[in-house]
């Protein structure tokens, strides 16, 4: 065999083994987590809020800090959305034109896409100091509503890209005004890439731990107003892991078995959303 | 929608201003190359030297982007030029979500799988001395992972965009196909490569969660993968609730997430100017 052929299966054999090293990673991160999770999962876990002593390895679950992140998550993401959608919009040819500001606009939210949760979290806490408030509900929403916008936007905004010009026009020949089209047509055909930008974001806000940790708190009790501290799981995961009980330790594990399937659960629905509504597009 | 997106834009100058306005007290007290060159740090004593913190993050951000530039670059290149549809139909949803799994998780993995592995396995066979496991090896691992999602899929990306006419004149000259890879299509990529790679490296360089977990946290200088760590993200989430009491702390672990907000920055602009003259086909 030439020289160059062996060089090219020994690099292939490198590429095949890179990829299983990859795929084998995500494996190995969901087996493990489930593996040492699944055993401790109870129903206790899912349905009571920390009882007192919990830290000690005492009775009662997480269900304050579940509660706490679909409050957190949810309230982010709608606060995102509402954002997004216009930015999203905008940067369509007919309203920005391709012009300086569009360009700067995708430019800043790709910096702010890459910028650590963590500095939103330092930010956030800035502001509240600024406005002596204590860290709640409203403050962790706010935050995380600015870690997921640009992630909604640039992903919206693919979507909304790829929308054919020629469908535009037979609109605007109709009589259709700008909005009509945008609202009608536009976000018609891109429902499916609106609705998978918004479970993506969704999913990053309910893993984030860095930029609630000293804007959203952390409590025992389920929040019963915006302005209360509020738990959240991934924070549940970090400060259980933290105690030396390992019968707490434990209900850590099962807490990220929890996070995990939430995750999977977006996954999988973001896909089967997708697939569902790509029939109805015209093509 | 035009208020939107200029918030959107604006969202960036005001995280900087804040951090900036928050983090002046200690840069007018302090010479900035005690800040950044002395290595004591006694926040009691008016001590801030973050020369440790700093050689953390590089020391556990180098390790990361040393282990995962090969794997994600091996991949990415089979995954586009030698996988069928099937198969990259198959990965893709596996990659997009080893980008959505949260970092808490990320970091629980690396306390019960990559901590002990080190611990009971690889340090007694190499003869070396590590805290129970934890250190910059576990950091840059598990880092490692949670960045091989973004080189893999911008490096497919720039992978795409080089002509298929071109890899067509490098095979009728009777090129093998690695050789056409390698002599012709990343020598067209490498703009793009190197962008993958640094876009890399700054996810990394921010990641706090997850090497929190693992690292070991000692405000020490680094001299080899198996000593502890403190990165600069580590640091701020560690000391974010007791730095009020003591008289410039918050404004040194403010500059501590500025320096972090600069240097991603300075990363995201270099990577994405680079991708855009791709897009617009000037490179």
């Amino acid at each position: 065999m030439e020289l160059r052929r062996i060089e090219e299966s020994i690099f292939k054999v490198l590429m095949v083994l890179s990829l299983m090293i990859v795929v084998g990673s995500l494996l190995a991160v969901i087996g493990v987590i489930l593996w040492k999770g699944l055993p401790v999962l109870n129903i206790d876990m899912l349905t009571k809020t920390a009882q007192g002593g919990y830290y000690l390895g005492k009775g009662g679950g997480i269900l304050n800090a579940i509660i706490g992140s679909l409050y957190l998550a949810i309230g982010g993401t709608a606060l995102a959305f509402l954002l997004s959608i216009g930015v999203a919009f905008y940067l369509q040819k007919e309203y920005s034109g391709g012009t300086r500001l569009s360009s700067i606009t995708r430019l800043s939210l790709d910096i702010l896409w890459g910028t650590p949760s963590i500095v939103y979290g330092a930010f956030g806490f800035t502001v509240l100091m600024y406005f002596h408030m204590r860290a709640s509900l409203l403050a962790g929403i706010i935050v995380l509503a600015l870690l997921e916008l640009p992630i909604m936007t640039r992903t919206m905004e693919e979507v909304i890209k790829t929308v054919p010009q020629e469908l535009k026009e037979v609109s605007y020949s109709l009589g259709a005004t700008r909005l009509e089209t945008t609202l009608r047509v536009v976000a018609k055909q891109a429902l499916p890439g609106l609705m998978t930008g918004v479970l993506i974001a969704f999913g990053r806000g309910i893993g984030d731990a860095a930029s609630i940790l000293f804007t959203a708190g952390y409590t025992d009790r389920i929040p019963t107003s915006l302005f209360d501290a509020t738990a959240s799981l991934p924070l549940a995961i970090f400060f259980q892991l933290g105690t030396p009980l390992p019968q707490v330790q434990q209900k850590a594990y099962a807490s990220a078995v929890i996070l995990l399937l939430i995750i999977l659960a977006i996954s999988i629905t973001t896909r089967l959303l997708s697939r569902k509504y790509t029939k109805y597009i015209i093509k | 929608m035009l208020a939107a997106t200029v918030f959107a834009c604006l969202l960036f100058f005001l995280m900087l201003v804040g951090l900036y306005i928050r983090a002046s007290p200690i840069l007018s007290i302090v010479p900035i190359t005690d800040l950044l060159f002395s290595s004591v740090w006694g926040p009691s004593d008016g001590k801030f030297g973050f020369l440790p913190f700093i050689m953390g993050t590089l020391w556990v951000t180098g390790l990361a982007t040393i282990i995962a530039v090969p794997i994600s670059l091996l991949s990415s290149i089979y995954l586009s030029e030698y996988a069928g549809n099937r198969l990259r139909n198959a990965v893709k949803p596996l990659i997009d979500l080893l980008a959505g799994i949260p970092s808490v998780v990320y970091g629980l993995w690396g306390v019960l799988a990559v901590v002990p592995f080190i611990k009971n396995t690889l340090a007694p066979a190499l003869g070396v001395e590590t805290i129970g496991g934890y250190g910059i090896l576990a950091g840059g691992i598990v880092l490692s992972i949670m960045v091989f999602p973004i080189i893999i899929s911008v490096t497919g990306e720039v992978l795409r965009s080089v002509s298929q006419d071109m890899r067509e004149v490098s095979l009728s000259l009777g090129a093998t196909k690695w050789q056409t890879i390698k002599h012709v299509v990343l020598r067209k990529a490498r703009p793009g490569i190197f962008a993958a790679i640094v876009l890399g490296f700054s996810r990394a360089f921010g990641e706090t969660m997850a090497v929190l977990m693992v690292v070991g946290n000692v405000a020490k200088v680094p001299t080899s993968v198996f000593d502890p760590a403190y990165p600069l993200p580590a640091l701020i989430a560690n000391t974010f609730g007791e730095m009020m009491s003591i008289p410039l702390y918050d404004s040194a672990i403010l500059l501590a997430a500025l320096m972090l907000l600069i240097v991603v920055l300075i990363f995201n602009i270099l990577a994405r100017m680079v991708l855009i003259k791709i897009e617009r086909g000037v490179i």
